[in-house]
């Protein structure tokens, strides 16, 4: 099970839960299984890009520590630790 | 001559790796024609048959355009074309620009030139083409603009208030995916929250909250924003400017022109200086639309009151911290609440803010909420660092304020109390290593620590010490480059990666390092869009780390072409050949790079390669700072007299341009810290739209700046880089703050400590 | 004296880094215009066109002049030294030192301190620390904070000192 970090932000969805424990093998499908059991939290998470539903604009994913490519479909281990975070810039 | 120390110290013998290349000195390969005015910079570039254009700019802060006419102007003689932005095509979506922010392209647009309503001072209107830069100007003086005004908005806090003016009557606040209901002028709230905060906060011996404000200052590089466009008959449109990133630049004008990306090619100048600013394109359209009516190449440039009117200033902000500390002095709860200008459009950096804020502490119980306003005043764009410096500033100001009252040492209370791998970070998972104790430790074993200040200036004058801690990110991201053996045995590296500070260098240099041969074998070129992969900016402290990586990768990869090469020729197998630096050996047979190179011509043959990289695991960098400062109490003036700064570089590689970095960041910072700001009247018009009277440091404002570069190795890249660019800018306003209340016994909690404040301070505490 | 020719051009005369130059500009333009947009000199740069930023520096008469804010028609008959007339065809001690002490980062002011710094140790071959940052407080510099810059002319003043 990954474990993932519910932005403050969105944890009334949670009932005040900031880690919850969900299966999934890429980032689309731990949002998917945050869904199931949180409605609403994927509408938070992600948009309706050109390409299909994307992360939403702003949000970064980071999967143990690391920033990877490929938005929702980016790889998660069964033990890894998935966090949410604003996209920052850099001057 | 001053006293002076530059050191550099790893963080332990074992990180003290022994290079060939990296950590030496050379001259940087663009050095010669930087010295002799050669360089090429956007406004030198000249086209055959090019004209010029000038911008329109709106007088008002915040007004609806009622009517634009243009004929006086188009009836000069020599104008060749006016444009609107009806010559502009309505764009919508949001596109990823640069560093993974998300960007709004109607707003891009309509930043570029306004559609309804002006919505600041000097907003683009329009803009006119001609034969010479002098009647372009004049003609602009004749478009004749019909205005209603409406209330500028100008004050962030007040812009949040319910009732005020809205400058978008679309824009509702957006609380992690979530949409309010009622429009407003604030864009985003930002959350993030950590354990219990009122339990600590109940747990505390000393609670300390304050508030603090910042002004709006500019990026203030030297050469104003420039474009050059050809649009030719067959489509094909190709830009020259000076931009942090060319690729940038090319999506920013295939979503703002809805013009085919393989039609574009944007060719990067030399840069004079950019530090976030020239991300954002502002000219570049216009150019390029005019050029395509006219049929000509179109040049603009801005002058001086235009790129502090109309280019991307770094927001004011509204900053309350509040800290509570046990009596062993370690931190029981921290909250924080700021609200940040992000301009006209949506976009400031309180992101960054929000998670720099507490940065350098282990904080258990958290709490920051975080606004993105918009007000009537330019749109925001990146500064060094952005967000950090003015949220860092209020939290190491407080944290100072908790050492005076607890009688602590400030190293040893950051040190107690400080970040280090595995501790909590706002919208991030916890630090993987980071070198901020280790800074702390060689602030302490500084000179400059250890030397005792004389406290008496001349005249009266009183001196004091203060010191800051600061933290900022570095990013990943794309960067390309790609490289061929050249028949002599050097290499020709091409980048796409901007050279703002000496990049061409610190990649060349790691290139070296990897393949093998001498740094001066190695020739640097940055190119154009065409000629080299996909690069992201050179910007978020990522150009030495993300695009040395790819140079270190395309370095391999050449090696193992060449192996490939000489497999065939001496029919063994490929992996069968040891590279021993630039010596390529398989039993009892070697050649060198030189010979090999030599051969392959002689064959026909070129070994080349392309590279990509998007390296995940970049580190950030923490610094201290110690600032001595003389304040004169009667004037409020205030002397930086002495100046240190202590950085994790992970691993410098051109450790000249890592300490000039830090020395560039930190006086920007000394400029933020006392004088610079933008000045505007109740009607929302700049007061000070020039260099006399914004004023940024000169060397008069200045000491030397002493450096002490800490290297604990990033494990993310093979020399362990860490980004250095811009962390230094974020110390320096709470360290001067702190050295003056050392001086003078008060606190100043505005930007700048100009001495209007420092005077009226010191008198209302002498009552 | 200048003439006014056709399309409201005036005819200059002047020296240009040692060499004759004759040029037509408008009575408006400025010589940093002239220098860039006439003779193809953009060595000097344009940061501010009001005279605050130094870097348009040039030499016009061995006087230091912020070109932006001088006349072309002003220069009828004057002698005028650009970034382009120093250090060629080899490098003198100044720029070297500038390249060895990573005195620039962006490199858009370094015209202006180069010609500034020459003017300086033209004059004074033995500038105080103090005395480099009264005569450079005129050139703007964002990217260095500019503790590079004053050290690249001290060990100019001091190369040229021993050398000399």
């Amino acid at each position: 099970m990954a474990k993932v970090n519910i932005p403050a932000a969105m944890r009334s969805l949670t009932g005040g839960e900031s880690c919850v424990e969900v299966a999934g093998a890429t980032v689309g499908e731990v949002v998917a299984a945050l869904d199931e059991r949180y409605p609403g939290l994927a509408a938070r998470l992600t948009q309706e890009g050109p390409a299909g539903i994307k992360l939403r604009g702003g949000l970064t994913v980071f999967v143990d520590g690391e920033m990877p490519l490929g938005g929702l479909k980016a790889r998660v281990g069964p033990e890894s630790e998935v966090y949410f975070s604003p996209a920052i810039a850099g001057g | 001559m001053a006293t002076k120390t530059d050191e550099m110290i790893p963080a332990t013998e074992a990180d003290a790796a022994v290079y060939r290349v990296i950590g030496t000195r050379p001259v940087r390969p663009d050095g010669v024609d930087k010295v002799t005015g050669r360089a090429i910079y956007g406004a030198d570039v000249v086209l055959p048959r090019m004209v010029h254009g000038k911008v329109l700019r709106s007088p008002y802060a915040h007004a609806r355009i009622v009517s634009i006419d243009t004929s006086e102007a188009e009836a000069i003689p020599g104008v060749l074309s006016v444009i609107t932005s009806k010559d502009l095509p309505s764009v919508q979506a949001t596109a990823k620009l640069g560093e993974g922010g998300e960007v709004n392209l109607g707003h891009l647009s309509g930043n570029v030139l306004a559609r309804e309503k002006v919505l600041y001072q000097g907003h683009a209107i329009a803009a006119v083409a001609a034969t010479s830069p002098h009647i372009a100007a004049e003609a602009v003086r004749k478009i004749r603009v019909q205005f209603e005004e409406l209330p500028p908005v100008m004050d962030v806090r007040l812009a949040m208030e319910p009732g005020v003016t809205l400058l978008h009557d679309d824009l509702f606040t957006e609380t992690a995916g979530e949409k309010a209901a009622q429009p407003s002028n604030v864009a985003a709230h930002l959350i993030a929250e950590e354990g219990d905060i009122e339990a600590g906060f109940a747990a505390a011996h000393l609670i300390v909250e304050r508030e603090f404000t910042t002004a709006t200052v500019h990026q203030g590089y030297i050469e104003p924003q420039n474009a050059v466009a050809e649009w030719r008959a067959d489509g094909q449109l190709t830009v020259w400017c000076s931009t942090q990133g060319a690729f940038v630049v090319r999506s920013q004008l295939h979503s703002i022109l809805q013009h085919p990306i393989s039609q574009i090619k944007v060719v990067p100048t030399e840069i004079g200086g950019g530090f976030g600013g020239k991300i954002p394109v502002y000219l570049e359209p216009l150019a390029a639309v005019m050029s395509r009516k006219i049929g000509r190449p179109v040049k603009m440039t801005m002058d001086r009151a235009e790129v502090l009117m109309g280019t991307g200033p770094t927001p004011g902000t509204y900053v309350m911290v509040k800290m509570g500390v046990d009596r062993d002095g370690m931190i029981t709860a921290a909250q924080s609440s700021m609200a940040f200008e992000a301009g006209a459009f949506p976009g400031s950096p309180v992101g960054a803010g929000v998670m720099t804020v507490f940065a350098p502490y282990a904080v258990k119980n958290v709490r920051i909420d975080g606004y993105d306003v918009v007000v009537n005043k330019p749109k925001s764009a990146a500064y060094r660092a952005p967000g950090a410096t003015m949220a860092e500033y209020a939290s190491e100001t407080v944290v100072d304020e908790i050492c005076r009252e607890l009688g602590m040492d400030p190293v040893e209370f950051r040190r107690k109390n400080g970040a280090k791998e595995g501790d909590w970070r706002a919208f991030a998972p916890p630090y993987p290593r980071v070198g901020n104790l280790e800074c702390l430790d060689a602030t302490e074993a500084s000179a400059h620590w250890r030397t005792p200040l004389e406290r008496q200036g001349a005249d009266g004058k009183l001196r004091g010490r203060g010191i800051a801690s600061g933290y900022w990110f570095n990013v990943g991201l794309t960067s390309s480059c790609s490289g061929r053996l050249n028949g002599d045995g050097t290499v020709t590296l091409l980048e796409g990666s901007t050279d703002i500070g000496g990049t061409r260098a610190s990649i060349a240099m790691q290139f070296a390092e990897a393949f093998g041969i001498e740094y001066e074998a190695v020739h640097p070129s940055v190119v154009d869009t065409d000629s080299v992969g996909f690069t992201e900016v050179t910007g978020g402290s990522r150009t030495t780390y993300a695009t040395g990586l790819a140079a270190v990768e395309l370095a391999k990869e050449l090696q193992i072409r060449i192996k490939g090469e000489l497999a065939k020729l001496w029919e063994v197998p490929a992996d069968a050949i040891a590279a021993n630096g630039a010596v390529f050996a398989n039993n009892g047979k070697s050649l060198t790079l030189k010979e090999i190179a030599a051969l392959m011509e002689e064959n026909g043959l070129q070994i080349q390669a392309a590279i990509t990289v998007s390296p995940t695991g970049s580190g950030g960098a923490f610094a201290t700072h110690i600032a001595d400062v003389e304040v004169d109490p009667e004037t409020g003036k205030v002397d930086v007299i002495r100046y240190t700064a202590v950085q994790d570089a992970g691993k410098a590689i051109h450790p000249s341009y890592v300490e000039g970095q830090m020395q560039g960041g930190v006086v920007q910072g000394i400029g933020w810290a006392l004088h610079e700001e933008y000045v505007y009247d109740e009607k929302g018009q700049l007061r000070n739209g020039s260099f006399l009277d914004y004023r940024i440091p000169t060397t008069l404002d200045t000491p030397l700046i002493e450096t002490i570069i800490v290297e604990v190795p990033n494990p993310g890249h093979p020399y362990g880089v860490r980004g250095v660019g811009e962390v230094p800018i974020v110390p320096p306003p709470a360290a001067i703050a702190n050295a003056i209340f050392d001086a003078v016994g008060v606190r100043l909690r505005d930007l700048p400590m100009s001495p209007r404040k420092v005077c009226a301070a010191v008198q209302a505490a002498a009552g | 004296m200048a003439a006014t020719l056709m399309h409201g051009k005036v005819a200059v005369s002047a020296t240009v880094n040692e060499e004759p130059v004759d040029f037509l500009c408008e009575p408006r333009e400025s010589l940093l215009e002239v220098l860039r947009e006439r003779l193809g000199l953009t060595g000097a740069k344009e940061g501010c066109n009001n005279g605050n930023c130094g870097a348009c520096n040039v030499l016009m008469d061995g006087q230091l002049v912020n070109s932006c804010v001088v006349l072309g028609v002003e220069c009828q008959g004057a002698s005028l030294t650009t970034v382009e007339g120093i250090g060629t065809p080899a490098l003198v001690p100044l720029q070297e030192c500038f390249l060895q002490d990573a005195a620039l980062q962006c490199g858009i002011c370094t015209p202006g301190f180069l010609v500034s710094a020459k003017a300086l140790l033209d004059h004074n071959p033995n500038p105080s620390e103090h005395e480099i940052r009264w005569w450079l407080a005129g050139n703007l510099c964002r990217c260095t904070g500019y503790d590079k810059i004053i050290r690249a002319v001290q060990h100019a003043a001091e190369q040229a000192r021993t050398e000399g």
